[in-house]
């Protein structure tokens, strides 16, 4: 078995209201910061896997994604391998 | 005595209230620990409303995956009578035990004051001794209430009388859209003013106000007791005649 480590990365789906990205864009006047737009705030999980490689880590990654961090009728999420097996 | 079950997760804090609407609807009150895995004779549940396990992730997503839930399911599966009311909402929604999703509040605050919303329909288990229609008026507190689902969701639900309850204003018009002149009465900015859904058997409903939370006069309001009295009743009927059937969605 080897360790992989993951991040889940889980943001509102195209079309999503997403009133937290909305309240983001609105504060940036405020920064004097122009030329920002489309801004939308989702969350990242990071994770590691014992498996026996990374296809059988990665699918374990992919489960986690779709039946517990993201919500499918509102969210997409995308599996990203991270370079250090970190603690 | 019929029995009627109270999820209670960690984080539940409308358990009490629900269990004592219960009773006072003339039934026997039932806590259900969210560790355990059957559901003790009760021939109604209630999903209470709280911050089960922290609302950690997404709201109501961990309790899904709860020993009581799986059981809950599987009774709602059989045709058994579930309400989830608001995080109970959310936790059915994530479930799929009802259609669409729960998001942030349009406005980003937590809200926690009264709403009026009125039944959408008085032919369900739900609601059939909540009539006649007009505005009820009972508090949310909820950050996470704007109800979402794609457009054919919605068409779809309109179309199967599955919008069970929505937000309405003092004169009972239904309340207008987020960002439109007069939203207040729509506190959350949910979809088509949807305060409450209905599951395509009928058997399964959740909303975001607290008609437990309005069912005595000493609490300021009890136009919400007639929601609690229904699924009592709908229950002690189903109980006495299980080949009853349902009634289902409008077809």
């Amino acid at each position: 078995m080897s360790v992989f480590r993951f991040a889940v990365n889980v943001l509102p789906k195209r079309g999503i209201l997403d009133p937290q990205g909305k309240a983001v864009e609105g504060s940036l006047g405020h920064l004097g910061i122009e030329g920002v737009s489309a801004v939308r705030v989702g969350r990242r999980v990071e994770l590691t896997v014992d498996a026996a490689d990374e296809a059988a880590a990665r699918a374990v990654a992919e489960r986690l994604a779709a039946e517990l961090l993201a919500n499918p009728l509102i969210e997409a999420h995308a599996v990203e391998r991270l370079a250090e097996a970190e603690g | 005595m019929t029995r009627i079950g109270v999820v209670v997760f960690p984080g539940s804090n409308c358990d009490r209230d629900t269990l004592r609407g219960i009773e006072l609807a003339g039934a026997e009150a039932v806590a259900l620990w969210h560790e355990q895995t059957t559901l003790d004779g009760c021939a109604a549940i209630i999903v209470p409303g709280g911050f089960a396990y922290g609302d950690y992730l997404r709201a109501g997503v961990i309790a899904r995956f709860s020993p009581v839930m799986r059981s809950v399911a599987a009774f709602a599966a059989e045709g058994g009578l579930v309400l989830g009311i608001c995080n109970g909402f959310q936790v059915i929604a994530e479930a799929g035990l009802v259609p669409g999703a729960l998001l942030r509040n349009r406005g980003l605050r937590f809200l926690g004051r009264d709403v009026r919303i009125a039944a959408e329909r008085l032919d369900t288990p739900f609601t059939h001794l909540a009539g006649p229609r007009r505005p009820l008026r009972m508090p949310i507190a909820h950050g996470e209430g704007c109800y979402f689902a794609d457009d054919a969701t919605l068409d779809a639900l309109e179309r199967d009388g599955q919008v069970l309850f929505r937000y309405v204003d003092a004169a009972g018009a239904r309340a207008r859209e987020f960002g439109e002149p007069g939203d207040d009465a729509n506190p959350n900015g949910s979809l088509r003013a949807v305060a409450g859904v209905l599951n395509a058997a009928g058997n399964v409903a959740g909303l975001m106000p607290h008609p437990e939370r309005a069912s005595e006069a000493v609490l300021g309001s009890d136009d919400g007791f007639g929601i609690v009295r229904s699924l009592v009743e709908s229950a002690r009927a189903a109980e006495h005649d299980r080949a009853r059937p349902l009634v289902g969605a409008a077809s």
